[in-house]
């Protein structure tokens, strides 16, 4: 009876160590992950401010990118867009892309909801984190791990020059659809999804030509801003890190019929502006000529 | 034996290491085989052989394209060679084994790793490359990356420089080997942006390069409205045979175009019925599944980048 216990115990505690062994070796391969966060960009872009790790914003993005061209990631905010209190900026970084900042992310209160929708290119296994500041100048802190696999579908276009061809054509979509379902989540009213999808090949300039050895030149969306009746809902400033052809999912609160102003600026200087009669409570959208 | 060097997180390592000791144990017979340089190539018609692949994922198996070798009186033309220099050694240590006739050409049916890292073991300067006329600018695109994949998978054995087409291929051209002629025809964008086909018109052999997978499922890397369009006048010409770039070394035609048109129809129906209704495209990867999924192996690791590479170009359409 009493060896018999002493066999359980001891097949237990060998359980615990092992699990102990796994545990340990889990939080160091996260420590190890941080590295280049903890080693420098979180102090280059947020000196000593304080960042919580919580859940203010939720960071969404697969633990494995099948197709790193195009790896699609939201962030979903906990509180509503009041005048009181909101989120107003939202930070979005690969930590081991060649440019670690995907972009910066602007809301105001007329947003409604400070979510955000957008596909990225993932260069290698790395911690992704968004980092939304409140109007009060806090700082909060959503990541992720994402595994970018496969090796066909690189983070490069798959058709370069198809890419070209339509660049600056830009596309607005009314998700109205949700307006029932957002209404529940929102205080003060229903916000509108909204999806803003823009042609652009948005190349990396880290193209080695193999023949010359020469890079060919970065080309990529750089400024994004979208108002409604003039004012402004949506802004971003992005990288080479977003897609391409950029589509970005965002949403915006007034629930009148009005009009929506999508101005885009590329780093070639390249500017493109559509104009867009919409209805938030019909869905429909009908671009001006 | 298939080479596994996934980069996992550190935790596994353990579990790694034992299952790693237990596959050796039972592999030790198999590894005499593996370590010879030589690859096996098997004969499909008169002077057409095919090192055949076998169905895993890039980087992380070798051997996995169908790699082709066609010899005429005068020259050796090898189409793909494979996804490391020493896949590439191992194909060209074969050829030396079945003929003395010298290889003169090798041609890439496009750039993915699997079919084109192997070609530094073939550039001898006696070589000439031929590739499609966006080879060499999806080379450029992909080609450190795919470089600085394979030497973390292989630990340093890919192969060091990627070998870009001296000859690229708009339309068509006609490669003469010596009393045979192969027929090298570039594709608009289907697969890949730089697909090519080589037709041996002696023995009405087509290696339809990665236009045609059987088994291992389709990967879309180009556009999914080309690739149908393509593979379905493909479909409408006559072969005696084609080679497919992944699956079994021969298949009838044009049976063989079915699976890989059926997957591709359903695909962008169910894509475009996604697009309609919502546009995100997490839930679609998450939503839209194989239609025949009896039909096919790497399911999990491919089917959600196709519906990406699908969703991406579908939802431009009007």
């Amino acid at each position: 009876m009493n060896s018999r216990l002493e066999r359980h115990t001891g097949f237990i505690s060998f359980l615990l160590v092992l699990a102990a062994l796994f545990a340990g070796a889990a939080q160091a391969t996260t420590v190890e992950e941080d590295m280049a966060w903890t080693g420098g960009l979180k102090n280059a872009y947020f000196a000593d401010r304080e960042i919580v790790s919580d859940d203010l914003v939720i960071l969404e993005a697969p633990q494995r990118a099948e197709n790193a061209a195009i790896v699609p990631v939201s962030i979903k905010a906990g509180i509503p867009q009041t005048e009181e209190r909101y989120i107003r900026t939202i930070w979005l970084f690969v930590d081991k892309n060649p440019g670690p900042l995907v972009g910066k992310f602007h809301f105001t209160p007329a947003s409604g909801r400070a979510d955000l929708g957008l596909r990225l290119r993932v260069d290698a296994y790395s911690p992704v984190r968004a980092i939304a500041e409140t109007n009060d100048g806090q700082l909060h802190m959503s990541r992720r791990f994402v595994k970018a696999s496969g090796g066909c579908s690189a983070p490069a276009s798959s058709d370069l020059e198809a890419a070209r061809e339509q660049l600056g054509r830009m596309k607005f979509l009314v998700r109205d659809e949700r307006a029932e379902e957002n209404a529940s989540k929102v205080e003060g009213g229903p916000a509108t999804l909204a999806q803003l999808m823009i042609r652009h090949p948005n190349t990396s300039g880290l193209q080695k030509d193999q023949v010359t050895h020469l890079y060919a030149p970065a080309e990529f969306v750089k400024q994004v801003t979208v108002s409604f009746e003039g004012e402004e809902i949506f802004q971003a400033e992005t990288s080479f890190a977003v897609s391409e052809n950029p589509s970005f999912r965002f949403y915006f609160a007034p629930r009148q019929d009005g009009v929506v102003t999508a101005e885009v600026t590329d780093t070639e200087g390249r500017q493109f502006t559509e104009t867009y009669d919409v209805s938030p409570v019909t869905g429909e959208v009908a671009a001006r000529r | 034996m298939t080479a596994l060097h996934p980069r996992q997180p550190h935790w596994r390592a353990p579990l790694s290491i034992l299952v790693w000791l237990v596959l050796q144990s039972m592999g030790a017979a198999a590894s005499a085989t593996d370590a010879a340089p030589s690859a096996e190539l098997r004969q499909v018609a008169d002077g057409v052989f095919v090192r055949p692949g076998q169905t895993g994922v890039l980087f992380e198996a070798d051997n996995v394209a169908n790699l082709g070798v066609v010899i005429g009186n005068r020259c050796v033309a090898v189409i793909d060679t494979g996804g490391s220099k020493s896949e590439g050694k191992a194909l060209a240590a074969a050829i030396g084994k079945l003929t003395d006739v010298p290889v003169c050409f090798v041609i890439n049916t496009h750039v993915h790793p699997d079919h084109l890292l192997g070609n530094e073991a073939f550039s001898t300067g006696q070589v000439r490359f031929i590739g499609h006329e966006k080879l060499p600018g999806a080379m450029a695109a992909r080609g450190e990356l795919y470089l600085r994949r394979a030497a973390e998978y292989s630990g340093g054995d890919a192969g060091v420089e990627m070998v870009a087409p001296e000859q690229t291929v708009r339309d068509e051209v006609q490669i003469d080997l010596g009393n045979r002629v192969l027929v090298v025809r570039a594709f608009a964008t289907a697969h890949t942006d730089n697909d090519l086909t080589v037709l041996d018109e002696q023995t009405g052999t087509l290696f339809a390069g990665d236009l045609v997978f059987l088994e291992h499922l389709p990967v879309l890397d180009g556009s999914i409205n080309g690739w149908l369009i393509e593979v379905g006048r493909l479909a409408a010409r006559d072969f005696a045979r084609v080679v497919p770039g992944h699956g079994p070394v021969e298949a009838d035609w044009p049976e063989a175009a079915g699976p890989v048109i059926e997957y591709l129809e359903d695909l962008r129906e169910a894509t475009r019925a996604f697009i309609a209704m919502d546009g995100d495209l997490r839930s679609a990867q998450e939503t839209i599944t194989v239609s025949r999924p009896e039909r096919w192996r790497l399911i999990e690791q491919y089917q959600k980048g196709n519906v990406a590479a699908a969703f991406a170009e579908l939802e431009w359409e009007d």
